[in-house]
């Protein structure tokens, strides 16, 4: 008992002296190595140290558990619709930082303050190498002619969620679901795996189009991923494509400050790193992401899919179709 | 006492899960039964009578080879059949993605050989069905029935073996009509520990395509935010399990099991020879298969990343976590499992029973929800404790349980306990009532004759239960995730956050390692099993 009470001790001093430090601590559904050499970039200036932890699934249920004990001071998340959600469990706050509001286009966060996009990506398609295709309309993926042609991933999964909703917000829902049919029959194999099973499974001789993102072209073509991925991104060409009224649909990674944030003016001055213009060059570089600022050059494998036309619809008008969009899916048995 | 504590240690994640449940999702069962519940019954039906089937063959077969015949290296075979054990699902079904993909190195090779120039021309089937699935998993689920059954046959069998062929019994119907009949409860515990893997797997089922019931429950929480919604499917799963296992007990109600002649091994059949070979290389087969091929595949792919850019300090950090979080789990599930099974064995009356199944099914959830109904029991702990030490003695001690980790542990130890309390209530049926008897009429009290009669004659099958759970901590991935405390990693947590990064080969090594931690216990495990 006695030295249960002397553990429980030093545990507290300790715990106490972590506090006095003023770390910055990170919860993450997002893989902290992402951003490592922006932690360790800040940290060297500041002083500051950055603790993470990558959390998958259930990032808004343990910061509302821990309630006003929760160490988290930034939470990060891909997808507006996580964000969201944050949100709406009221573990989040505003924030009113000029240089934050500055740096990020009002389309990409919140308007109240909650969140911030940091980075975007496209929503974009992948094709044979020998096809003779240039533009496309994401209505065209529901195309027969791609009968049996078409690779993607599970319909449930954020991404495609995403993207259906846009399609939603753009032709409705009842269009949608004519849409979502239209793609099912196109699929050359089960909708599952990642976006880069898209184009492995294109030089494989699966499918001829795939629906991806655009990170992963960097991430397969650079050789980050290995040498074998070099062949996967190699084996195909990338189009933007754009809703027949619209642009190219994108989603962001962004961050919020936690609603009980302990180190809260350390962690605001980590988001506003986040977004100076030497962060985000990292980020560009090292993500193969769109930067958030303006002025901030994307990767140049990124750079040589051509001029991304941003799809203009709010992503918080997005989000709200999520469910619909999600339940549209089930519908049309896009998985089974 | 002690198993009332365990009782409501393991209920109260569910407890707090179901109270989830009943804050009511509107439209969602009206939506799932318009849309994908049945297909998703459906699969999952087919997926567990397919692995229960596959794996379930394969296990017994595999225990009646190398207990009731012997051959050259059927020694070698006894151990390495658990080999596949090490394996998570998720690994077996990436590097088998991997290798029986078009481009990959086994259509390359049969295309070369019949000609064809690209995969265009031509190709096999893909590998992501159904079909694959049950495959792919039956062929590391299938050491749960082997291991529980090989018990049974070493021990149990081998008098009433003997016993049967001395009244004439010709030795080909042995297996049907007595070893068999009598490894039931055993086989029953392999294949009910193989089917709720398969059920609570999500990883495996995410590369392959395959819709369970499982995969709407995240569908329902993570893409529609509903996690009453989310919590209300995995009850209902859990009823299905429940229910199942219930009616296979049901079933053998009325039979017994328990010997009191010291088990010796049965004589076996000796081949020498070509059927000798034969017989060794049927049984290498799965072992090839499930363990072989696998982590084969993974030292290769690691051997490249070690030579491009060394090994990372890190890992020296993830072992000790690894190893020390799962050990802990062990040990602590290994109590409350022995605990919860002898309070089932002294009690009488209709609550204890039902209680006992009870505190065992958070095995059949899969990880997150279990981290979920944790989270929802630790967290206020927490912040009560924080909260009050704040107010008493103005030092905040953050979240305790949850900040050091312990929340993790308890969760392992309530999605696990099945596995401890399963093979501990399996091992104490093979031990006379008599002996109790006997103890307590010598002055033993309960806990003393556990720990002088019960607890050395149920080693062998305790011993496989906490191999068992620590290997399946050491896989465990999906609470690991949601309740580590800040900085800390596993090899599993690192081995997910590479493929999220995509950087599969940086990943292989940690792979590799969860591979290797596997078979340590194995083998100490193999040892155990000869001498029991």
């Amino acid at each position: 008992m006695r030295q249960m009470l002397l553990g429980l001790t030093a545990f507290t001093t300790l715990a106490a002296a972590g506090q006095a430090a003023a770390d910055v601590n990170i919860y993450t559904t997002r893989e902290p190595g992402l951003i490592q050499p922006l932690i360790d970039s800040f940290s060297k200036s500041t002083g500051v140290a950055v603790n993470t932890v990558f959390l998958k699934d259930g990032l808004a249920e343990r910061v509302a558990t821990e309630g006003e004990s929760s160490p988290a001071d930034i939470l990060m998340a891909v997808d507006a619709g996580n964000l969201v959600d944050l949100v709406d469990k009221g573990v989040t706050q505003p924030i009113d930082s000029a240089v934050l509001k500055d740096a990020v286009p009002a389309q990409l966060r919140d308007e109240n303050g909650h969140w911030f996009g940091l980075s975007y990506r496209a929503r974009v398609v992948y094709v044979a190498k020998d096809l003779d295709i240039n533009t496309l309309h994401y209505e065209d993926l529901a195309d027969p002619k791609w009968k049996g042609k078409l690779c993607i991933r599970s319909g449930q999964h954020p991404y495609n969620t995403a993207l259906f909703a846009s399609h939603i917000v753009h032709n409705g829902a009842e269009a949608t679901e004519t849409w979502l049919s239209g793609l099912k029959e196109n699929l050359a194999r089960k909708a599952a795996g990642g976006d880069r099973d898209g184009a492995r499974d294109i030089l494989g001789g699966i499918c001829d189009i795939a629906v991806a993102n655009s990170y992963y072209v960097g991430l397969m073509r650079s050789g980050k991923g290995g040498e074998e991925q070099v062949t996967w991104g190699e084996a195909i060409k990338v189009i933007l494509p754009t809703f027949r009224d619209g642009g190219t649909q994108v989603n962001i990674s962004g961050a919020s400050i936690a609603k009980h944030a302990p180190n809260k003016e350390e962690a605001i001055k980590f988001l506003e790193y986040l977004v100076s213009d030497e962060a985000q060059e990292i980020y560009a570089k090292a993500n193969y992401e769109y930067p958030v600022k303006a002025g901030v050059a994307a990767d140049p494998i990124i750079a040589s899919f051509g001029e991304l036309v941003v799809d203009k619809t709010p992503l918080s008008e997005i989000v709200k179709h999520r469910k619909t969009a999600s339940e549209l899916a089930d519908k049309v048995g896009f998985d089974s | 006492m002690a198993a009332g504590l365990t009782a409501v240690l393991a209920l109260l994640p569910v407890l707090a899960l179901g109270s989830q449940a009943l804050q009511g999702s509107a439209g969602l069962w009206p939506h799932l039964a318009g849309t994908v519940l049945m297909a998703a019954l459906a699969d999952t039906l087919v997926l567990l009578t397919g692995v229960g089937a596959v794996a379930g063959c394969l296990g017994v077969a595999l225990a009646w080879l190398v207990t009731a015949h012997d051959f050259p290296g059927r020694r070698l075979l006894e151990w390495a059949l658990l080999l596949p054990l090490a394996v998570p699902t998720y690994i077996v079904a990436y590097t088998y993605l991997d290798i029986l993909h078009p481009i990959g190195a086994v259509q390359g090779s049969i295309r070369w050989l019949l000609g064809y120039a690209g995969p265009r021309d031509f190709r096999l089937p893909d590998i992501r069905s159904l079909t694959g699935c049950v495959l792919l998993l039956s062929l590391v689920l299938y050491p749960y029935v082997y291991l529980t059954t090989r018990a049974m046959f070493l021990t149990q069998s081998a008098n009433l073996c003997d016993a049967a062929r001395t009244l004439g019994m010709p030795r080909r119907q042995l297996f049907r009509r007595v070893a068999l009949p009598l490894a039931r409860p055993a086989i029953a515990v392999g294949v009910s520990l193989a089917l709720m893997e398969a059920l609570n797997d999500v990883g495996a089922s995410e590369f392959l395509g395959v819709r369970t019931l499982t995969v709407s429950i995240y569908t329902t929480w993570i893409t529609r935010n509903d996690l009453a919604g989310a919590t209300q499917i995995a009850l209902l799963l859990l009823v299905i399990v429940v229910t199942l296992v219930s009616f296979e007990r049901w079933a053998r109600h009325r039979q017994g099991y328990a010997t009191a002649a010291r088990s010796r091994p049965m004589q076996p059949i000796r081949s020498h020879g070509l059927r000798g070979i034969g017989l060794f290389l049927l049984g290498a087969m799965p072992v090839c298969l499930g363990f072989v091929v696998p982590a084969g595949y993974l030292a290769v792919e690691a051997f490249k990343r070690w030579q491009f850019a060394g090994l990372s300090p890190r890992l020296v950090d993830e072992a000790l976590n690894t190893i020390l979080y799962a050990g802990g789990a062990t040990v602590l599930t290994l109590v409350a499992g022995v605990t919860a099974a002898f309070a089932l064995r002294l009690s009488t009356g209709r609550l204890p029973p039902l209680l006992y199944r009870l505190s065992t099914i958070g095995y059949a959830m899969p990880g997150t929800v279990v981290a979920i109904g944790v989270l929802l029991v630790v967290a206020p702990l927490d912040r009560f404790i924080d909260g009050t030490t704040k107010q008493w003695f103005g030092v905040s001690t953050g979240l305790l349980f949850i900040g050091s980790g312990m929340a993790l542990i308890y969760a392992y130890a309530v999605r696990f306990l099945a596995i401890t309390a399963g093979s501990a209530d399996a091992g104490l049926a093979r031990v006379p009532r008599s002996l109790d008897d006997a103890a307590r009429t010598l002055g033993y009290t309960a806990g003393a004759a556990l720990r002088a009669v019960h607890l050395p004659l149920t080693r062998a099958s305790l011993s496989a239960g906490a191999l068992l759970v620590f290997v399946d901590c050491v896989k465990e991935l999906p609470a690991t995730l949601l309740l580590r405390p800040l900085n800390f990693e596993t090899f599993a947590t690192h081995l997910y956050g590479e493929a999220a990064r995509g950087t599969y080969e940086e990943a292989s090594i940690a792979a590799l390692a969860i591979v290797a931690v596997g078979i340590l216990p194995v083998v100490v495990l193999s040892r155990i099993g000869r001498n029991a």
